[in-house]
């Protein structure tokens, strides 16, 4: 690795860190419906919304009610989104002239965006056009990173309120995540990344002249060359802030003009942790005691850093096999070295290595380098942040309620080894609140092994691997992955577009999303009925570094009991594969 | 039940108005008068004086597409197919059915493991090595594994370096030269952070054509 690559990672941490307090500061005070200083801008239009539609912003919910406005609302995403595939060729804004999209791979779409997973069996440039892009996905982005962020304030005030029935308002959640949170920050990030050169125009695809022409598969001249544009930037911006992932281009933040600079790169890679890693303060800040989010900070943190180490290590490594022909993989001043294969030279393999385990720490799954070229141990960390549930920072939201229930795990498990009633935040921990915890820690898993068992077991799963060996099952398995914890990333030779791999990861990601929505919301209800329990010397402090190694361990322990198996049989033995004939 | 329905279609319509229309058109605007290059695509015309010469035997076939070449001669930020020795060579492209084909950008997503990899790279620096058969330094990685997006406009100042001494042969310039026009063309990490040291591939060709002809009009005729 050499030095600037360093810096960058060094400078990343120190961006990111410094930025959660101020973000996460002000996200409070949006939730909590104080003053944020863009009140008087937003304002209006707020209220116009909930005039228009029929909201009364201080109506509070019943977890119920809130868990069925939350799918309803999402239902009509998919619906919308859906539809707008199936007949976009009658649309506006379609200079490409796209035809309609496919049933099966239009279904696969909706979900995907509707759910935050953002999976994209297709090439954006060639299959939607401008208008789905904006009026379909570009708006999904927004609203499945609000719906996100909704369910984790409906969980805080779970915590934080006593003895009551209700735990919110769901549609002035989701309005004041998209208005106030999502779209100012979305906007700003846009203009900047345009500034670098990322496209934003609605102009078609433009023809230049090729300096030297070329020749293609059938042995034709070609002399020109046709660059793709359209509004990239407006959608790229939320893409990565709403933890979506979902690339305007068909390989997403690797194209020069969805990712053109070093400086958008490291925009983009920081964008897509910050609102999650922020949203752990608004959680401390809005139960009292900003300590209890540093501490769920410092527990992702603990994870991802050595994570990170072991991904850029793998990585700037390289490839034993191309070191015995004479290939120079060295770093140094001249050039990045390492694993370049599927790796983009502005960005190298350090800062690579970096993206790769963020978008996969966050389930954004935007990537800059193509996963499925990575070291067999460079690619089992995006797979295994992926398995771990997406908890550590996790998609907006979702994320930190994942972590949570976690963190509620790990104080019923540590009040088993003491003999105490468990607590957190003054909320005693009872047989409810396990059984609906269990369900959103052993879903996932269960999609994803499930998914993965059934697809290797038929000819018609299998037929869509591209590369020999133990790296095929990896690619079958890093798709469930994605898919069943709302990832998105993709093992990017994976043939995916096949009516098969359509509908069993539209059903994952369906799954995996709303059957842990609902529990999540249960357990908000049900803590917000219970009466606070003041602390006692038997009660466990939940801001303290003990704390923070007993909810990482608890992740780990939960994907590594998981996911061992699997992954011995994927990216391990391909590792000692590659290392075994020196 | 109903006034759930209807709330969810009334919010996710207007919602629709705000992110999905104000909003791209609102980034739009700006973008379009603050950075009208950069919002489209950073296209360049040909520098005037530069590269009318032909040295590549084909180039410059209009017949088969349209009579009038297109306007622009490239964008900065999308790579093009080098395979004429005379001129640096990029990052080899996966994407079909011709390298560099913008409109479907693709790694080859071929695993470390797979043998097809190995196959392709030493492939490559086999053409290499013909091509420049007393370099005998061992090739930068880059230039011979494909990028990701398959349009990857830059190789390593390593790459960009390997080839000055095929090159300069090729094109009867002075090394020295060369090696200096080289290291007029990097682009180095932004604020000495953010990214690695590289060279435009298209941009170093084009004003490799520019000197070539400078050169070529300073040679002073033997004396008989």
């Amino acid at each position: 690795m050499n030095t600037s690559a360093w810096m960058e990672i060094g400078l990343f941490f120190v961006v990111l860190i410094g930025l959660v307090k101020p973000l996460g500061w002000y996200m409070a005070r949006v939730y909590a419906g104080q003053p944020c200083g863009l009140d008087r801008a937003i304002g209006p239009i707020e209220r116009t919304l909930y005039r228009l539609s029929g909201v009364r912003q201080d109506e509070e919910m019943t977890w119920t009610t809130y868990a069925f406005a939350t799918l309803v609302f999402n239902a009509l995403g998919v619906v919308v989104v859906y539809l707008l595939q199936r007949t976009q060729e009658w649309l506006p804004l379609n200079p490409q002239q796209l035809g309609a999209v496919a049933p099966d791979l239009a279904f696969n779409t909706a979900v995907s965006f509707a759910s935050n997973t953002n999976w994209q069996a297709y090439s954006g440039e060639s299959t939607l056009s401008y208008f789905t892009q904006m009026i379909g996905l570009t708006v999904q982005n927004f609203v499945s990173a609000a719906t996100g962020m909704a369910v984790l304030i409906a969980l805080i005030r779970g915590l934080t309120r006593r003895m009551t029935e209700t735990i919110g308002n769901f549609w002035v959640d989701l309005t004041r995540s998209t208005l106030y949170i999502l779209l100012p920050l979305s906007f700003v990030m846009a203009i900047i990344l345009v500034s670098q050169g990322v496209v934003q125009t609605f102009s078609p695809a433009v023809e230049v002249a090729l300096l030297e022409s070329a020749t293609d598969a059938e042995g034709k001249s070609v002399t020109t060359q046709t660059i793709p544009l359209g509004p990239a930037a407006s959608q790229i911006a939320i893409k990565q802030l709403g933890t979506n992932g979902g690339g305007f281009f068909g390989v997403n933040s690797a194209h020069p003009l969805e990712n053109s600079t070093p400086l958008s790169n490291f925009l983009q890679v920081l964008a897509i942790l910050l609102i999650a890693a922020a949203l752990c303060y608004t959680f401390g800040d809005l139960v009292g005691d900003p300590r209890q989010g540093w501490a769920l900070l410092a527990a992702m943190l603990v994870i991802f850093v050595p994570m990170l180490v072991v991904c850029v290590w793998a990585e700037q490594v390289g490839n034993p096999r191309l070191s015995e022909i004479d290939i120079d993989q060295t770093s140094n001043a001249f050039q990045s070295g390492g694993n370049m294969e599927g790796k983009e030279v502005r960005f190298g393999a350090a800062a690579s290595a970096l993206w790769a385990t963020a978008t996969t720490a966050a389930s954004n799954g935007s990537v800059n380098a193509m996963h499925d070229s990575f070291t067999p141990l460079g690619g089992l960390i995006p797979l295994w942040m992926m398995q771990l549930g997406e908890v550590i920072f996790g998609g907006v939201g979702s994320g930190l309620y994942g972590l949570i229930i976690f963190a509620i795990l790990a104080v019923f498990i540590a009040g088993l080894m003491v003999g105490r009633t468990p607590e957190y935040l003054g909320k005693k921990i009872e047989a409810y609140e396990m059984k609906m915890a269990s369900l959103v820690v052993l879903i996932p898993p269960m999609v994803v092994l499930g998914g993965t068992a059934i697809a290797v077991s038929l000819d018609v799963g299998r037929a869509s691997v591209t590369n020999p060996g133990p790296h095929g099952f990896t690619q079958i398995l890093y798709a469930l992955s994605s898919a069943g914890n709302n990832n998105g990333s993709a093992f990017g030779g994976f043939g995916a577009n096949t009516p098969f791999f359509n509908c069993l990861l539209g059903a994952a990601m369906l799954i995996s999303r709303y059957w842990l929505i609902v529990p999540v919301l249960a357990i908000a209800g049900s803590l917000a009925r219970k009466k606070y329990t003041p602390p006692s010397a038997g009660t466990l402090p939940t801001h303290t570094p003990l704390f923070v190694v007993l909810v990482a361990g608890m992740v780990l322990l939960v994907g590594a009991l998981t996911f061992v198996p699997a992954l011995a049989l994927g990216p391990v033995i391909e590792h000692l594969q590659l290392t075994a004939t020196h | 039940m109903f006034q759930i329905l209807r709330t969810a279609i009334t919010l996710l319509a207007l919602l629709t108005v705000i992110t999905g229309v104000a909003y791209p058109f609102a980034v739009t605007a700006v973008a379009q008068i603050g950075f009208p290059k950069a919002a489209n695509g950073s296209l360049f015309e040909k520098p005037l004086g530069a590269g009318n010469s032909s040295v590549h035997s084909n180039a410059r076939d209009w017949r088969s597409a349209t009579d009038q070449p297109p306007k622009w001669a490239g964008s900065e930020l999308i790579g093009q197919p080098f395979s004429d020795p005379k001129y640096f060579w990029g990052r080899p492209s996966a994407t079909a059915p011709v390298a560099y084909n913008s409109m479907g950008g693709s790694g080859s997503n071929q695993a470390t493991t797979n043998p097809a990899l190995v196959d392709a790279v030493r492939e490559r620096v086999a053409k290499l090595r013909q091509e420049d058969p007393d370099n005998l330094a061992k090739v930068p990685v880059d230039l011979v594994t494909s990028s990701a997006s398959g349009l990857d406009p830059h190789i390593s100042e390593a790459a960009a370096l390997y080839q000055v001494g095929r090159v300069a042969r090729l094109r009867k310039i002075e090394p020295y030269t060369l090696n200096k026009l080289v290291l007029s063309h990097l682009e180095r990490p932004t604020i000495g952070i953010f990214g690695q040291t590289r060279v435009n591939v298209l941009k170093l060709n084009l004003a490799l054509d520019a000197k070539a002809e400078e050169v070529s009009k300073l040679v002073i005729p033997a004396p008989q």
